[in-house]
């Protein structure tokens, strides 16, 4: 039991990663609303960015950004500095998900204008008909 | 349905959390993302381009291909919403 | 929701003076430092991406405050796609001409050639052009984006 209870603590990050996940895979999945599924979508994506950055931490680390001089003479230790990769990588995911959320908020539009209800079971039923 | 839906994300989130004993712990400097790639950059970036900000020299210059496809992307999304949601004025 | 739109538009609760003298007074500043996270991005926290989103903000303030007429006087619908155009071109213009003289393509210090300013100076120079070209690119599309969506298409009200 301890030992269970020592690995949650020693990992905590990667569990608010999977409850917010959860949360959004659970709103993308189960809710009928297809508003509410653009929500859980950028809830899920946020849970993967977290992660991401997550990845990089260096306990005692500082940010990404050096001393010039130190840097030129190489003198500088890569365990003082975190992982600038993941900070990278993420900010261009986070700009993909806002342009990914603009055009669903389109398509939600046009959608809307289309059928007059953004429920998933009334467009459903107005496709078969 | 919803029971479904419940039933499916509990299994993920329990795969995903047994997943996680694999996992590094938090800010360990010898993880494996840590510690292959990243160290080059941290040592060399400053010396080879001159930006103080290694997350600058990573995105505009070692990683440039992946910066300008992803300018592409936004400027794909620009034009999708676009045809998707304009309509001239007269209609 | 409806009553309150009404109400709403009866008391022009979105026409305050107050928030429309905050606006005017705000905007030249937002977009002064968005200019300067783009410029400044090799220093301090910032770059391409997060100074666009910032100028982008500021002509979404406009819009918000004061109707979408008002934001296309300061930057018309054609205006704000040839920025747009113009961000993407720049980048890979960019790449295509360290391609074209010789060196790899996105490598700036092929640039050299051109103006010799050393192999290194040219990849610190190129990483800002490449920023101002993610920036306006950014910029556009986050104003084209809030223009379609709120006023689903018709660019006439908006909110």
């Amino acid at each position: 039991m301890e030992q269970i209870v020592q690995e949650i603590v020693a990992k905590y990050n990667y569990w608010v990663y999977v409850i917010l996940m959860m949360i959004g895979f659970y709103a993308m999945i189960g809710k009928r609303n297809l508003v509410k599924k653009l929500l859980g979508m950028n809830i899920f994506q946020t849970a993967i960015i977290l992660f991401f950055v997550s990845t990089g931490v260096k306990k005692g680390g500082r940010i990404p950004i050096v001393d010039k001089y130190s840097g030129l003479a190489g003198t500088i230790d890569p365990n003082t500095i975190d992982n600038p990769l993941p900070h990278v990588l993420m900010l261009t995911a986070i700009v993909v998900g806002v342009s990914v959320t603009g055009v669903a908020l389109a398509v939600l539009q046009r959608i809307y204008r289309e059928y007059g209800t953004l429920e998933e079971n009334e467009i459903l039923e107005k496709v078969r008909r | 349905m919803k029971t479904l839906a419940l039933l499916a994300t509990l299994c993920t989130g329990a795969l995903l959390l047994y997943g996680t004993k694999d996992f590094p712990a938090w800010g360990d400097p010898q993880s494996p993302a840590n510690s292959y790639l990243s160290p080059k950059y941290i040592e060399h970036a400053v010396q080879e381009t001159h930006v103080p900000n290694l997350v600058t020299a990573v995105l505009g210059d070692y990683r440039g291909y992946d910066t300008m496809f992803e300018t592409v992307v936004i400027y794909c999304a620009g034009m999708a919403v676009v045809s998707v949601l304009r309509r001239n004025r007269s209609q | 929701m409806k009553q309150l739109q009404e109400k709403a538009k009866q008391r022009q609760l979105g026409d305050s003076l107050i928030i429309k003298t905050a606006v005017r007074l705000m905007v030249p500043f937002i977009q002064l430092f968005g200019l300067y996270v783009i410029v400044h991005g090799h220093y301090s926290p910032g770059g391409g991406f997060q100074g666009g989103v910032i100028l982008g903000a500021s002509f979404i303030l406009l819009a918000l405050a004061f109707d979408m007429k008002t934001s296309f006087k300061h930057m018309s619908e054609k205006v704000n796609a040839i920025l747009g155009n113009l961000g993407a071109a720049i980048f890979i213009g960019v790449g295509l001409i360290c391609a074209l003289v010789g060196g790899l393509f996105l490598d700036y210090s092929a640039l050299n050639i051109i103006i010799p300013l050393g192999p290194v100076e040219w990849r610190s120079f190129g990483i800002f052009l490449v920023e101002v070209g993610v920036g306006l690119a950014v910029m556009s599309i986050m104003v084209l984006l809030y223009w379609n969506i709120s006023s689903s298409g018709k660019m006439d009200e908006g909110l």
